[in-house]
């Protein structure tokens, strides 16, 4: 039998300290005043700034305009992030629904014309969308925002594999039991399916959260900015003065990594069961 | 409760492959039906045609009055046990019983009346709160026979159920399904490719090969006459010796062994000879086949011992005391002996049989 020596442990902790050390530098400078920073660089111990600095960031009005505060960039990131994994939950179900249990003609033409769309990320394609939002008056909305990424081809193909490995005597034995299209979808096919809704849902919440270049193109207002471009933002605008505040863009930076790490981890079990297992 | 009437039915798939031709099969209201064979003989896709999980390619189904062709499986008043038991995995095993009835609309305290009939007839209702993953297999396929009693369906229809059970379990709870089915009184098809299953469940037997029916009987008729080499191969363990034999007149030829008939020859020239392990005995006389035994099986109540008739392959089965040496004389009663066409593999009666038996390969009225 192996025995676990001291030396694995060594290259785990390593590797943890490796992953976790940026983060904490990172949490633990936004804790110094920006002069303390900018003369001292960065720090490892507890600056005693912390309140300040993270209440300045949520609530003080910034931007060019002045009405947009760290708050509400996290309401705008989480109406993104959520918006973007329930529609794409929905979408992708309701699609490899239709393509793994109904017969129709060009059926599986249809799955692999949305199969090679994973070929084009959403840069190949963003002036067209961006003219489409245009032409719809869909410019500075939320679904403006939202809707135009919300066909997925990742989330079409991990549901067809999923639904392809459930088995056929399972909707047998609905049939007879009753159920038709629409009962089969709702009453057995979305509860089995939880744990790789949870998959999905963690994975396109963090796209959605992370998605920078589309909300950039879409959102002149800055109402609906959201983190990613404050970040960006809080350096310009308030770079004019003498001293840079890090502080405040490494509390951002913070806020912005909190909610997919505490939906990774709600979620991080059933993520793994979605991802593995097949027990059925 | 009813009769099911199954008449020319076909089966071909998209591509024009036949999975089952032509069956015509009368059954009873009340009866259990047994559809037995190899793998790929088209008897579960018979029973999927009844229960409407597939389409019906030729002929007409029946359950009752109705021709039920083109209704839907819902709508056809059976109920389906699966293989793989196909409950469902997130619901408790009440929720699995019930959802059915829901579907159908029954009033909540008709189901609840139902469900607890069924839960105590099967002896699951300290289950009735658990998932079908906290329970193990015979409990699981109590549940999934439970799902269909509650529904009070016109017949059952089974499909290999008990394949999934280890070896012990699958005999009790093979007794179970036919006691059961004998208090409900419900119609039944199963299908196996289980002969002991076959054998036992059964009132009458379908032996099903190649999409067709080779024989229809009762369990003891299909054993003690089958009507072609294949049932004769497949029914009953060890399975039928069959050996290439000659009529000579009123003798039968063997290998080098002649055997006198009595009057039983019922034609003359080659022929397939049918002889049962158990009916060949060991005699001290020098006048009977000479068998060389190559190994021997012990079952305990038994020993069979294999060996051969010439160069033909034969195996014979002996009391567990019985002596076994490495070469034996056997011997055995002309009117134990079946005989087939060398050619067709069909039964040929032997002549002073064929008054007396039934005609076979027909329905048993």
């Amino acid at each position: 039998m192996y025995r676990i020596r001291f030396t694995d442990h060594l290259i785990l902790i390593l590797g943890a300290l490796f992953l976790c050390m940026p983060v904490v530098v990172a949490f633990m400078t936004s804790t110094h005043t920006a002069a303390d920073i900018h003369s001292n660089g960065l720090s490892l111990a507890w600056g005693d700034n912390f309140i300040a600095t993270y209440e300045k960031v949520l609530t003080q009005k910034g931007g060019f305009t002045g009405d947009i505060t760290g708050a509400r960039m996290v309401m705008n990131s989480l109406i993104l992030g959520i918006g973007f994994a329930v529609g794409k939950i929905v979408l992708s179900m309701l699609a490899a629904y239709a393509i793994v249990y109904f017969r129709f003609p060009m059926a599986t033409l249809s799955f692999w014309v949305i199969f090679t769309t994973l070929l084009l990320p959403l840069e190949v394609r963003i002036m067209p969308s961006y003219q489409v939002m245009s032409d719809l008056g869909m410019l500075n909305t939320y679904s403006g925002l939202i809707v135009p990424l919300l066909a997925s081809a990742t989330g079409t193909f991990y549901f067809r594999q999923f639904f392809k490995s459930v088995p056929e005597e399972l909707l047998e034995a609905a049939r007879i039991d009753g159920a038709g299209p629409f009962k089969f979808f709702i009453d057995i096919l979305v509860p089995i399916s939880r744990t790789m809704i949870a998959a999905i849902f963690i994975i396109m919440f963090v796209y959605g959260w992370n998605q920078y270049l589309w909300p950039m193109m879409m959102t002149t207002d800055e109402s609906f900015f959201t983190l990613m471009r404050g970040i960006k933002s809080i350096l310009q605008v308030w770079v004019g003065s003498n001293i840079p505040d890090y502080n405040e863009a490494f509390a951002l930076a913070i806020l912005a990594m909190l909610p997919p790490v505490a939906i990774v981890v709600i979620f991080q079990s059933w993520f793994i069961k979605g991802l593995t297992e097949s027990d059925k | 409760m009813a009769a099911i009437d199954i008449s020319s039915v076909g089966k071909i798939y998209n591509g024009g492959v036949r999975a089952v031709s032509d069956i015509n099969l009368d059954i009873k209201d009340g009866e259990f039906i047994v559809l037995v064979g190899p793998s790929g003989c088209g008897k579960s896709t018979l029973l999927r045609m009844v229960a409407g999980l597939e389409a019906i390619s030729e002929g007409t189904v029946k359950i009752g009055d109705r021709v039920v062709n083109e209704v839907e499986p819902a709508d056809r008043d059976i109920a389906m046990v699966f293989q793989n038991y196909a409950l469902y995995p997130h619901m408790t095993v009440r929720q699995n019983l019930e959802y059915g009835l829901k579907n159908r609309k029954t009033p909540r305290e008709e189901i609840d009346a139902r469900v607890n009939e069924a839960a105590r007839m099967l002896e699951i209702t300290q289950y009735l709160d658990r998932k079908p993953r906290a329970l193990s297999g015979g409990q699981r396929q109590r549940v999934a026979m439970g799902r269909a009693i509650v529904r009070k369906p016109a017949a059952f229809l089974f499909d290999e159920p008990l394949s999934n059970l280890d070896a012990k379990l699958r005999v009790s709870m093979r007794g179970e399904i036919k006691r059961l089915q004998r208090r409900l009184g419900t119609t039944s098809i199963y299908v196996t490719h289980d002969q002991l299953e076959a054998m036992t469940l059964a009132d009458r037997l379908v032996v099903l090969n190649g999409g067709q029916i080779e024989q229809v009987g009762s369990p003891l008729d299909v054993y003690h006459t089958p009507a072609s080499t294949f049932v004769a191969g497949f029914i009953g363990s060890p399975a039928m010796n069959l050996v290439k034999a000659e009529l000579q007149g009123d003798k039968l030829a063997i290998g080098p062994s002649l055997i006198s008939l009595n009057g039983y020859a019922p034609t003359s020239g080659a022929v397939t000879v049918g002889l049962r392990a158990e009916d060949l005995r060991t005699t001290s006389a020098s006048d009977g086949m000479p068998f060389t035994v190559e190994y021997v099986e012990e079952l305990g109540s038994q020993r069979l011992a294999h060996g051969l008739v010439g160069d033909q392959a034969l195996t014979i089965a002996l009391s567990g005391e019985a002596e076994i040496t490495d070469r034996m004389q056997l011997t055995i009663d002309p009117s134990k002996l079946h005989f087939f066409d060398a050619g067709t593999g069909k039964r040929l009666e032997a002549r002073a049989l064929a008054k007396a038996a039934p005609t076979l390969a027909e329905p048993v009225a």
